[in-house]
């Protein structure tokens, strides 16, 4: 391996200081992942077109390229070289900012997300809390944008989708706190690791209520089908991005299919053990079989599956009426929670089950 | 050179932080104000992050920024702030507002010089070892030392939550509300009712 790259290369790198050396290092794991996570979000929307077409007994995007694959970025050309009009009585400055400040929490949650066994970018002793902390904050660009462009359409979509995120940010938070005493850790590697030993040893067996209640939050964090009031084509035209086109548009856009992407992977990490394999305990398999490898490809497809079940629902639910979606959110969801933290804590300290603590 | 480093972010975020903090007092629009407090946060919680307090500083974005500002913003938004009227009361105030600036200047000469000469806080900064867990800590010593003040503390934000909803919530008269467990659990007998008759002859 080291005979490939030349002599100088090597001498130049090793001049390098260490500073730096970490620096350039760190720099280009960034970009790759945000590269990698930005083409999954230009290959989700094809995916859900096609999902919801083929539910709807449509065929989908079909046109451009072979089985339509070059839809997206026909998509995104068609997005970026639209003009970006600014409402004149608007709150320019915020109103430019706001797509961004969506989009930055969207993709910087990426940094503490391990992607296989050992790679993740930072491995931080509370990634937990920088990921609900990173979660929390997108949250700001819908407010923001929906008040900055001064249309009541967009407020109203903005004062709906604030009150909506913080109350499920309650509900989300507490089931965490379910996974974070089961995997002993705030790390979530550490957490990953604690559901070592295939299916039966995953999260998802003795915190069933809270996956639901943590991936259920998740689709309403996001603003998806059916939680998206703060869109509610058939009322509010847009919500919060009504005025919004162009780039400044395509922003919002991305941020919230990032965000989904988001949720997914945090639900196969948090529940079914991220980059573990489901057959890892089938010793028939044989030693050091690929399938019962820890490996980045079962990640990827339990993230393909949790986004297969954002458009499942998307396509079959009618929205909900929004004094519904609160009850849901703080009767219902809370509660369920604070019940099986405490169910969990006894088991815990029974030594029932398998708690790590 | 890792130091030095340090050093330097530190005083970037510094800086930023009490440009953050004039901004807050300064700027003209309130949302912008609110912002700004939101950006004095993050500061913050970076100087944080640099002493490796790291669950404190996630937990200032966590709790401040992503729950208490939003409301704030909430209610800022919603207010049509007139700021020449609010200006009136300026140069009226002022003389409290100095008042109140000096005792906390004083308060904060006292803690930092005054403290800081007998306390080892002078040395300058340890950084802690490999695999110490700030979270850990803190949860140890706050549920076995300060279990007490602790519960005391949730008491008192309970008694604020049932206070703040016992102050708010009234019963207007002739509100018609829903009463979702009745529209959960309606059954068809409740609403549809089959009428057997007779047809009609023409007499």
């Amino acid at each position: 391996m080291s005979s490939l790259i030349p002599q100088f290369v090597v001498d130049l790198w090793d001049a390098i200081p260490m500073l730096f050396q970490h620096l350039i290092i760190i720099t280009a794991q960034i970009l790759g992942v945000t590269i990698v996570v930005i083409l999954t979000v230009a290959f989700t929307t094809y995916f859900e077109r096609k999902v919801i077409g083929y539910m709807q007994g449509r065929l989908g995007p079909n046109r451009v390229g072979p089985l339509g694959l070059g839809q997206p970025f026909a998509d995104v050309i068609k997005l970026v070289i639209k003009e970006v009009v600014i409402p004149q009585r608007s709150n320019r400055f915020l109103f430019l900012i706001a797509p961004m400040l969506s989009l930055i929490p969207a993709l910087a949650a990426w940094a503490v997300i391990p992607l296989s066994g050992s790679f993740v970018i930072a491995d931080i002793n509370a990634g937990l809390l920088y990921v609900l902390a990173l979660t929390s904050v997108g949250v700001y660009g819908v407010i923001l944008g929906g008040w900055a462009t001064n249309s009541k359409y967009a407020f109203l979509g903005a004062m709906r989708s604030g009150a909506q995120i913080v109350a499920y940010e309650i509900a989300m938070g507490f089931a965490l706190v379910g996974v974070l005493m089961a995997g002993g850790s705030l790390n979530l590697g550490v957490i990953m690791q604690a559901q070592a030993g295939g299916f039966s040893s995953w999260f998802i067996i003795p915190l069933l209520p809270l996956f639901f209640v943590y991936f259920i939050s998740g689709v309403a964090e996001t603003n998806r089908a059916p939680f998206d009031v703060t869109e509610g084509e058939s009322e509010i035209v847009a919500g919060f991005h009504v005025e919004y086109s162009g780039v400044a548009f395509a922003l919002f856009f991305l941020a919230e299919y990032a965000n989904m992407i988001l949720v997914s992977a945090l639900t196969a990490i948090f529940f079914l053990g991220g980059v573990a394999s489901p057959m890892e305990g089938w010793t028939f398999l044989g030693d050091g079989s690929f399938l019962r490898e820890p490996n980045f490809f079962w990640l990827a497809a339990k993230i393909s599956f949790f986004l297969f079940v954002f458009f499942w629902l998307r396509a079959t639910f009618p929205r909900f009426r929004y004094d519904q979606i609160m009850r849901l959110g703080w009767k219902i969801f809370i509660p369920v929670t604070i019940v099986w933290i405490a169910v969990e804590a006894v088991m815990a300290w029974m030594k029932v089950g398998p708690w790590s603590v | 050179m890792a130091i030095l480093f340090q050093t330097i972010l530190f005083y970037c975020f510094a800086v930023f932080l009490i440009g953050a903090a004039l901004g807050v007092i300064l700027s003209r629009n309130p949302v912008h104000a609110v912002m700004f407090l939101v950006l004095a946060f993050f500061q913050s919680a970076v100087l944080w992050l640099l002493i490796e307090v790291e669950f404190l500083a996630l937990v200032l974005v966590l709790v401040y920024v992503g729950a208490v500002m939003v409301l704030f913003l909430f209610v800022v938004m919603m207010l049509d702030i007139d700021v020449e009227q609010v200006k009136g009361g300026l140069t009226r105030y002022a003389p409290l507002g100095f008042a109140i600036a000096a005792l906390m200047v004083f308060e904060l000469v006292q803690v930092i010089w005054v403290r800081g000469r007998f306390a080892s806080a002078a040395e300058g900064f340890v950084p802690l070892p490999e695999g110490y867990s700030n979270t850990e800590a803190l949860g140890a010593v706050l549920y076995t030392e300060h279990v007490y003040a602790f519960e005391i503390a949730a008491v008192i934000l309970l008694l604020a939550i049932v206070a703040a909803i016992t102050l708010t919530m009234r019963k207007r008269p002739g509100l018609k509300l829903q009463n979702i467990a009745q529209q959960v659990a309606v059954k068809r007998e409740d609403r549809v009712r089959l009428v057997k008759m007779e047809s009609e002859k023409p007499e």
